[in-house]
């Protein structure tokens, strides 16, 4: 293990590197702090001037209540709950289907439609912006949460691939070639075979996706507009617009919008991690 | 695949699709995905290269301009500057990997609640952008702010980081390193419990330890995490816009401007639906990004050879 495990230390450096831990983490973590603890202070703290000090009273229900009965909030998370959650049984899905076909057959241009989605999925989003509007535009979808969904299941699934692609390919290939002689039907090997030792890489991808999606930005400006469409993170902007210079709010806005990834991140730690390392570390 | 010449037990009279089964169906289960793929990413890129070539508001007709677009941008203040500071996002960005090494070292240890912490340092690359970018615009408030009180304990006047044309940039960057380096800081954890102890107990032995021990046994096991995190904040410092955009919206005077949000500034904003103009820096932008695909698609292709 490297570094030597502070164990075989000695007992002051034991002390050293256990204190050090949580005053480094509290560094590292001071901005979300500083939200957090704005989130509960009461408007006359800033009015003030009191920013960084003790809040003066603990206005948690004020604040949140704020957002969540006073303001667009609500159907901005609605609106990102029903773009996340279609993209990503979509783009999990198609995925699922193109990664089995690159990992299982061995056809001529196989590499390279492959090689397609890799290249394709790290590819800036703006030279895609003005057509992918215009086709929105065209097929009548723009500002609405279709059109949006439909882009990123399309884009997504260059990533997606690309993790069910290699992850299939590590499975072990005897087990397929078994079913073949047992004569099988190929999709019936993708379904009842393949498919259920796939279930980490699906759970993997799945909180991935679920967290790119949610906090996407530029595509929620670029396709909708307003309350009827936007996605949080989008409406955030408005929300603060609307609050300008009101931090307890914008603050208490802020963690609400930012609240069902962080949850998810630490629900399902493990495929996560799984996920953003692409498989490739173990 | 070989088909192996087994004696055909079944009936000759088979139809094409079980002929032919093996060969058809990757293409049936591809089918989804390509079409997808082929409609919102592979297309539009060829469309993008087309519009450039004209000068078109988005709505009337377009008026074919050739190369004009091109020339235009030769002689654009703003085109220049964000050029360069798509330069600063690249490489100042790239610090992301070290910073992430250096917390994954420290957090390497097996003391209790360890997992929590590890966890906890992850915490800021789950944030969208967009919350990022304003905790760090009020921690760089320039009278108000977490960073000007602290420096007037240390004695140094308020700074206003964002409003600075020079800092601002680096402010901004700053901002993006916190959770880009939680990134690289959980592929090289990762990467981390991946090392052979065998050799780090031989090299213990050879009498290696601190520095050259990092750099002659442990950082070369760490290839594979070391590429991804460059791959990923290469990809991450020329997608930069949501920061930008929440942060100073390319202010103050244009001057953090990178081409990402020139390109948006361009053909979407109040400054004019020029959507000719903005594809050709889109196109500028893919450029360079096709330089770092290439070299990542090449990279992956030799390990390919070695595989399956």
């Amino acid at each position: 293990m490297f570094p030597r495990p502070i164990q075989q230390a000695s007992a002051p450096a034991q002390t050293a590197y256990k204190t050090m831990l949580p005053i480094a983490l509290i560094l590292w973590l001071l901005p979300l702090i500083a939200v957090a603890v704005f989130s509960v202070k009461p408007a006359s703290d800033f009015t003030q001037g009191n920013y960084w000090g003790v809040p003066g009273s603990f206005n948690i229900i004020e604040n949140y209540g704020q957002v969540f009965f006073n303001s667009d909030m609500p159907r901005y998370m609605l609106n990102s709950v029903l773009i996340t959650v279609p993209t990503v049984i979509g783009a999990v899905a198609l995925s699922a289907m193109a990664g089995f076909a690159l990992g299982i057959y061995n056809f001529r241009s196989n590499l390279w439609v492959f090689f397609m989605f890799v290249a394709g999925n790290f590819v800036p989003f703006q030279i895609l912006m003005v057509p992918v509007r215009d086709l929105t535009l065209d097929l009548g979808l723009y500002n609405t949460k279709t059109g949006l969904v439909l882009f990123h299941i399309a884009f997504q699934t260059g990533f997606c691939t690309l993790f069910m692609r290699n992850f299939i390919r590590a499975l072990p290939f005897p087990l397929i070639e078994a079913a073949r002689v047992e004569g099988v039907a190929e999709w019936r090997i993708f379904w009842f075979v393949v498919l259920p030792l796939m279930k980490p890489a699906l759970a993997a991808l799945a909180v991935l996706i679920f967290t790119f999606i949610w906090n996407d930005y530029f595509w929620a400006i670029v396709l909708t507009q307003g309350p009827d469409a936007q996605p949080v993170t989008a409406g955030i902007t408005s929300f603060n617009a609307q609050y300008r210079a009101a931090y307890h709010l914008m603050s208490a806005g802020s963690i609400v919008a930012a609240l069902p990834p962080v949850l998810m991140f630490f629900l399902m730690q493990k495929h996560f991690i799984a996920g953003l390392t692409l498989g490739a570390v173990k | 695949m070989t088909v192996t010449a087994l004696p055909d037990t079944e009936p000759p009279k088979r139809g094409w699709y079980k002929r032919n089964e093996i060969a058809v169906t990757p293409w049936l289960f591809l089918a989804p995905a390509i079409l997808f793929f082929a409609v919102y990413v592979v297309i539009p890129i060829f469309q993008s290269f087309s519009i450039s070539l004209y000068d078109w508001d988005g709505l009337g007709q377009a008026e074919y301009i050739g190369l004009g677009n091109y020339a235009e941008l030769m002689n654009d203040r703003a085109f220049e500057v964000s050029l360069w500071n798509n330069l600063k996002w690249l490489v100042f960005y790239l610090l992301a990997i070290p910073a992430g090494l250096f917390i994954a070292l420290f957090l390497n240890q097996t003391v209790t609640g360890i997992r929590i912490y590890k966890s906890l340092f992850f915490f800021p690359f789950v944030l969208s952008q967009v919350v990022v970018g304003l905790v760090f615009a009020w921690f760089y408030l320039p009278n108000e702010g977490l960073l000007s009180n602290m420096l007037a304990l240390v004695g140094f006047g308020p700074v206003n980081v964002l409003g600075d044309p020079t800092w601002a940039t680096y402010g901004i960057i700053a901002a993006g390193l916190w959770p880009q380096t939680a990134y690289c800081m959980i592929l090289y954890l990762t990467g981390l419990n991946a090392v052979d102890p065998e050799q780090v107990e031989a090299a213990r032995l050879d009498g290696a330890k601190g520095w050259k021990m990092l750099w002659y046994v442990i950082i070369p096991q760490l290839k594979p995490a070391t590429f991804i995190a460059f791959v990923v904040t290469i990809i991450g410092a020329l997608r930069s816009f949501d920061l930008i955009s929440i942060m100073t919206n390319g202010g103050p005077f244009g001057q953090t401007r990178v081409l990402s949000f020139y390109m948006f500034e361009k053909a979407l904003s109040e400054y004019g639906f020029r959507m000719g103009y903005g594809a050709a820096i889109a196109v500028v932008l893919f450029l360079i990004m096709l330089v770092f695909i290439s070299y990542f698609l090449w990279s992956m292709y030799r390990d390919e050879q070695g595989g399956r």
